[in-house]
């Protein structure tokens, strides 16, 4: 059932178990992103979608297990770390500012400079044209790269978080939760950018519990249950409903229906009765 | 709304060539000076009236409102920035004592240069300053409280050991005998004094009977002032820190995700507040060649009223140092408005506390006119 690939992983676990003392967050779990693919990585709450990103992006270290980036072992120490080799995530606060302009957002920490110390200064123009020419890349296209974060909606809001992380170099987008606060409209602004880093090579990981904006454009999908994996299927494999079924747990789901049809039943009498 | 989302596809025709075409009135609208400079005409034209000829507006009465405007106004700035970061300072006034008090004994006790008291003082700012920003760092608490005993500490330290050495709490004849060194006349001398004899030869001020104009120049707190305001401002807009500043204030654990440093970006902003204290007590000692262990009393704030005024939230992440300017120029101007028109002086601190309560709404009304989703 496992999906294989025959290009290498850009990042990689293997058998990793995360344990925090006596809780075990994650056991046994194999994943791999390859470029130009969105693999989504799919559960309910408390499955260990968390712990896993957070391993990804080197919030957390494995207990067991090792993890790959490009083929070699690698153990990082901090998020900075996996950034530097090109993971980044997109958290779902964003890590954006909203009272701060876009510009100003989309450069924070990696300001660029002109000029020599103590003279040295922001270079605004450069900045904003960047910001300007990333974002029309995406189809979103600013009056003014100076208004600030706040009045952009939800789905342009991640828009830009995303294009960041592009920017600075992302070559594995971790996406948490990217659409899980957003409508529908909103949420297909961010699907149909989802698909066009997919389409600029980049290895998208696709964090929801939504397998409606999961499955229109992931290629992909791991099911977690428990801090275990349930497998990893192609999408020709599977079907939406099967999935759902997977994610639910499929005996969870048919003692539901049951306990449904048993409501509806005895409603159903009482109304005869009357 | 201001952001059009359109298919991939299409050409980004609607972009200005400069990158931005929002107008000017909205960019105008969107500066967080804007409350500030409204205010500041509105007490001018209310004195311009109501005090006409009571002085206010004479070369003497704008130099004496511009003098205490410019004392604040040193402070504010650097008060503006770290609430900008998202902190307060309410140590800043007992700050001052402690800085007057060490350069006064510095000075008389201890027979010291007075350029080396200074620097001295200034020592002692960045190693307070350093130790408030870092308790609040690392414990976590707000820097309401962790100033609040700032406050009391340094004001009763100041006292007791005044009053251990000297057995008062004034501290006189500093500057005698060097009134006329570089070091007193770069903090409390005058500029602009050419300039000012120029205006008395022509006739335009009058002159004492020696030939001197009656304003012999303007306080060096105001070039001060200035000068302090445009490194706040140039800090903020156009450098990298002042990037930082905006974002530890705004929210300081997405600033931390990507990758600013939070807590010395806050340690440097305390530092930067008690300096300005510490300017502020050298100013006013060598300009008055006294220290006084109760200098700075309730200018904390003063100087926080001068910053909301200006524009900054209470809640960090926004505001401006050239409205805390502004902020200082308002409160100098009807401080020494209601001393001149001739109110009785009580009233000041009514309308202080009624302007302040208009500063915030207005500033809360101006900040979901900008994070407004369009």
């Amino acid at each position: 059932m496992m999906a294989t690939l025959d290009t290498s992983a850009i990042v990689e676990l293997r058998n990793v178990t995360r344990r925090f003392g006596s809780v075990v967050a994650l056991q046994d779990m194999s994943f791999a992103a390859y470029a130009g693919q969105v693999h989504c990585l799919l559960g309910d709450n408390g499955a260990g979608k968390s712990t896993l990103i957070k391993t990804l992006s080197g919030v957390h270290q494995p207990t067991e297990g090792e993890m790959l980036v490009d083929g070699h072992k690698v153990l990082f120490g901090s998020p900075r770390e996996a950034l530097d080799k090109g993971i980044a995530t997109v958290f779902q606060d964003l890590s954006m500012i909203p009272l701060m302009s876009i510009t100003r957002n989309f450069f924070l920490g990696r300001e660029p400079t002109r000029g020599v110390f103590p003279f040295r200064r922001l270079d605004a123009k450069k900045a904003d044209a960047i910001v300007a020419e990333e974002l029309a890349k995406i189809g979103i296209n600013l009056r003014d790269p100076q208004q600030a974060v706040g009045t952009l909606s939800g789905g342009e809001r991640q828009c830009v978080a995303i294009a960041r992380a592009v920017y600075h170099g992302a070559r594995v987008l971790i996406l948490d939760e990217p659409t899980s606060a957003l409508g529908v409209h909103q949420a297909s602004i961010v699907l149909r950018y989802v698909a066009q880093a997919r389409a600029r090579g980049l290895a998208v990981i696709f964090i929801t519990h939504n397998i409606h904006h999961a499955y229109p454009v992931g290629d992909v999908f791991t099911l977690l249950n428990r801090g275990r994996s349930l497998g990893t299927f192609r999408k020709d494999q599977v079907s939406e409903n099967e999935v759902l079924e997977m994610m639910a747990g499929r005996r969870d789901l048919q003692h539901l229906r049951a306990e449904l049809d048993m409501v509806a039943g005895r409603r159903g009498a009482e109304g005869a009765t009357q | 709304m201001a952001i059009e989302t359109k298919g991939a596809r299409e050409e980004p025709a609607a972009l200005a060539p400069n990158g931005h075409s929002s107008s000017l009135l909205t960019r105008i609208l969107r500066r967080p000076e804007l409350g500030a400079l409204a205010g500041t005409v509105l007490v001018f034209l209310v004195f311009g009236i109501t005090a006409g000829d009571s002085g206010l507006f004479s070369l003497m009465g704008i130099t004496n409102f511009l003098q205490v405007s410019a004392q604040l106004g040193i402070l504010a700035a650097a008060v503006a920035l770290l609430m900008i970061g998202g902190e307060f300072d309410l140590s800043v006034g007992s700050m001052i004592g402690f800085a007057s008090v060490t350069i006064g004994l510095g000075v008389t006790e201890f027979g010291l240069p007075i350029w080396l008291t200074v620097v001295i003082a200034f020592g002692f700012a960045i190693v307070i300053g350093a130790a408030n920003g870092l308790l609040v760092v690392r414990t976590g608490l707000p820097s309401f409280i962790v100033t609040l005993g700032g406050l009391f500490i340094l004001r009763g330290l100041t006292l007791a050991v005044t009053r251990t050495i000297t057995g008062r709490t004034q501290i006189p004849y500093i500057t005698e005998g060097h009134e006329n060194s570089f070091i007193v006349q770069i903090f409390g001398g005058k500029f602009a004094t050419g300039l000012f004899q120029w205006f008395g030869d022509m006739g335009w001020i009058a002159l004492r009977p020696d030939g001197t104009p009656v304003v012999q120049g303007l306080s060096m707190s105001i070039a001060w002032w200035i000068l302090v305001t445009a490194l706040a401002a140039w800090i903020l807009a156009k450098t990298k820190f002042g990037n930082w500043i905006f974002a530890v204030g705004g929210d300081a654990r997405s600033a931390r995700n990507v990758g600013v440093p939070v807590d010395a970006v806050k340690i440097l902003l305390f530092i930067g507040t008690a300096c300005a204290a510490t300017l502020f007590a050298t100013i006013q000692v060598l300009e008055a060649g006294s220290a006084d262990t109760l200098r700075g009393f309730l200018k904390e704030f003063q100087a926080i009223i001068a910053a909301v005024i200006g524009g900054c939230l209470l809640t960090g992440g926004y505001g401006s140092a050239v409205g805390a300017m502004f902020g200082a120029l308002i409160f100098g101007t009807v401080e020494m408005g209601i001393f001149y028109t001739g109110i009785d002086t009580d009233w000041f601190q009514v309308f202080l506390g009624g302007m302040l309560l208009i500063a915030v709404l207005v500033n809360n009304l101006v900040r979901r006119k900008a994070t407004e989703a369009r």
